[in-house]
């Protein structure tokens, strides 16, 4: 267990570290520089300029500056967002963004988990065949179209929430909606195979000849067993939740960090943009980490060995 | 015993070659692979139909470049800014020209004064261009972006998977863990990187999304190149001397057709919607391009008073998501009916 964790925090940093690098060198061989948007600069202000922001050392030395300032936590200054440090502007907009994820896993998950468990009780009826329907078309409509729509049906016309902007839990609802309903989706397809295999297995023919009743048979057979593969999609999940975020916070304003990056992105602001970068890079390595950590503890046929692929 | 029957050859008689029993006798006709897959297909409704939506689809948009250029297409007319859809002798509201304004429908046709045979089926853009056209155009350019990208992932990912199971030990280790930190690095961020590096544009997020999404079908194909590789007919030809590129080609390849079509169905909805999604955002293909993200950009910006605008790319896209999925569950169950609820 030991041996096998060492090993993957080596792979993280391993990541993280060529992540980081191939960002930096992306990021310098990119045109413009920091002063192209400040009014005109005399020469020497900008020879000032340089040396302050160590911009005059080979590229090299810059590197390992970088490198260095990101252990501490320095991931340099935005050229746009009146020069704040990068690590500023992180650290005020992840509240939001992580709270939504947070949010929207929990919605995809819990509500997938009954819309499967349902689905697979009830397996070739009507129920069945709506909630396959469903989540097909969950799956497949994007979450922007549904941000939109939501947004313009629920909020404006309805005005049941508020249009867009950060506040109260009820500015959230709409935006953790769109954001959750692909994991909701996935998750009760997911559920519902693994719930009708195991609904087919020795114990739960035992434990209905015991005369458990058949929510006892669901609830402490059936879901629990297909509940533990469920951990593997957290993963794919915070990705695609990462993804969401980008056009979700810009459809309702919300001041996180997807919408920070799409600026960043549309003003080419390099520190910025190699800041979120690493945010998500290490925010995926750290849940993947994790998910396996947890599968390996709550099933234990999975055995975490050094080797193991 | 020493009792002798007493038998004449005539008591013996020969049945009748008619009468040869047929019990083991083939039925049906024998069928290969895809034939059986086909017709497996062929019973599952959802993905049946879905698979001609899709060819339907395709035919319309590809062959849509007969009728439409994009020069006319970019071209914009004032005059036609914005009209909603208007299909002659329909007389329903929303398909007549006519448009909600302020809870009344009003004759948006009359009221620009647009000659009275003009007319324009989907309604227009903005600009004043036909939204049809453009749809039609945008599904083109969206289906070109997947299909390019899928065939890369395929390519890049066939190449690998097989190279790595084929190959085992230390190079197999070594590909694995480059897959391993590919796979941990979101995707968005590859994307995002390679786009800021190669200038938005159509290129640039096939490339991108051909890079970020071949580690999943390595990883499939490496998986099936293991099991395969112990087969005796791979021990046969490899006896043979036969070399590993014919045996990659010949042997490997045919075998593992179900899991790559199976893939290469769930990367081509993965890969519109990427596209989509970029350009919605502002970061891939933007105006006057056209795509489906680009279109449903310019819909959302007017969605409170013109919704048709964004209503009909969302259908033809939703449509278009739906269709693949469908159609790849479907395959999924006919390639490898065991995996079939």
């Amino acid at each position: 267990m030991r041996k096998y964790l060492l090993k993957r925090v080596f792979y993280m940093i391993l990541t993280l570290f060529l992540v980081a690098s191939i960002t930096f060198f992306l990021m310098k061989l990119m045109p413009g520089t920091p002063y192209s948007n400040q009014e005109k600069m005399t020469p020497q202000q900008i020879q000032i300029m340089n040396e302050q922001y160590g911009l005059n050392k080979p590229i090299w030395m810059q590197y390992l500056i970088y490198l260095g300032g990101m252990l501490h936590g320095d991931l340099g200054t935005s050229f746009q967002f009146s020069n704040q440090p990068v690590s500023y502007l992180i650290s005020s907009r992840i509240g939001p963004s992580a709270q939504l994820g947070a949010q929207a896993m929990v919605f995809g998950l819990f509500f997938g988990i009954i819309v499967g468990s349902i689905a697979a009780i009830n397996r070739n009826t009507w129920i069945d065949t709506t909630s396959t329907v469903l989540s097909i078309i969950g799956k497949s409509v994007p979450n922007f179209v549904l941000a939109v729509l939501l947004q313009y049906y629920i909020a404006l016309k309805l005005g049941w929430f508020p249009i867009a902007d950060w506040g109260s839990f009820s500015y959230t609802v709409l935006p953790t909606i769109a954001l959750g309903v692909g994991p909701l989706a996935e998750t009760a397809r997911f559920i519902r195979t693994g719930m009708v295999d195991v609904m087919n297995s020795d114990y739960i023919e035992l434990a209905k000849a015991k005369g458990l009743s058949r929510y006892g048979v669901v609830y402490h057979h059936a879901l629990r067993n297909s509940l533990i593969p469920l951990v593997t999609l957290i993963g794919p999940y915070t990705v695609a939740l990462m993804t969401g975020s980008l056009v979700i916070e810009n459809i309702f304003s919300i001041p996180g960090i997807g919408e920070q990056f799409v600026k960043s992105i549309l003003t080419n602001d390099y520190p910025t943009i190699m800041g979120v970068t690493m945010l998500f890079s290490a925010g995926l390595v750290v849940v993947i980490l994790l998910t396996d950590i947890i599968y390996g503890i709550i099933d234990p046929r999975i055995r975490l060995s050094g080797n193991g692929d | 015993m020493e009792e002798k029957l007493k038998l004449s050859p005539d008591s013996f008689e020969a049945l009748p070659q008619a009468q040869e029993p047929d019990n083991e006798k083939i039925a049906a006709p024998s069928l290969t692979f895809v034939q059986d897959a086909w017709r497996r297909l062929k019973m599952n409704k959802g993905a049946l139909i879905s698979f001609w939506i899709i060819i339907l689809m395709m035919i319309v948009a590809f062959g849509s470049s007969f009728f439409i250029n994009h020069s006319t297409l970019v071209k914009s007319a004032p005059q036609y800014a914005n009209l909603p859809a208007k299909i002659p002798g329909v007389p329903i509201n929303g398909f007549n020209g006519k448009l909600k304004v302020a809870g009344q429908w009003v004759d948006e046709y009359k009221q620009n004064n647009v000659p009275t045979g003009k007319y324009f089926i989907l309604g227009t853009d903005n600009l004043g261009h036909s939204l049809a056209q453009r749809i039609l155009y945008g599904t083109k350019i969206s289906l070109i972006v997947a299909l390019v990208a899928t065939f890369f992932d395929l390519t890049i990912g066939v190449a690998y998977g097989i190279i790595s199971g084929w190959r085992g030990g230390r190079v197999d280790t070594v590909m694995q863990r480059i897959i391993e930190i590919i796979s941990s690095i979101p995707s968005l961020v590859i994307v995002v990187l390679m786009l800021i590096v190669l200038r938005p544009g159509m290129t640039s997020i096939i490339a991108a999304i051909a890079i970020s999404s071949w580690t999943t079908m390595a990883r499939m194909i490496r998986a099936e190149t293991l099991q395969l590789k112990s087969q005796e007919y791979v021990l046969a030809a490899r006896s043979l001397g036969e070399s590993p590129f014919k045996i990659a080609w010949k042997h490997l390849v045919p075998n593992l057709s179900s899991v790559i079509i199976i893939q290469t169905m769930y990367t081509i909805p993965t890969a519109i919607f990427f596209e989509a999604f970029l350009s919605f955002i502002g970061i891939g293909i933007s105006s006057p391009e056209t795509s489906l993200g680009v279109l449903l950009n310019d819909g959302q910006k007017n969605f409170q008073f013109l919704p048709y605008q964004m209503w009909y790319p969302a259908i033809v896209l939703c449509i278009l998501m739906i269709a693949f999925n469908l159609l790849g569950d479907g395959l999924r169950d006919a390639f490898d009916p065991k995996s079939r609820r």
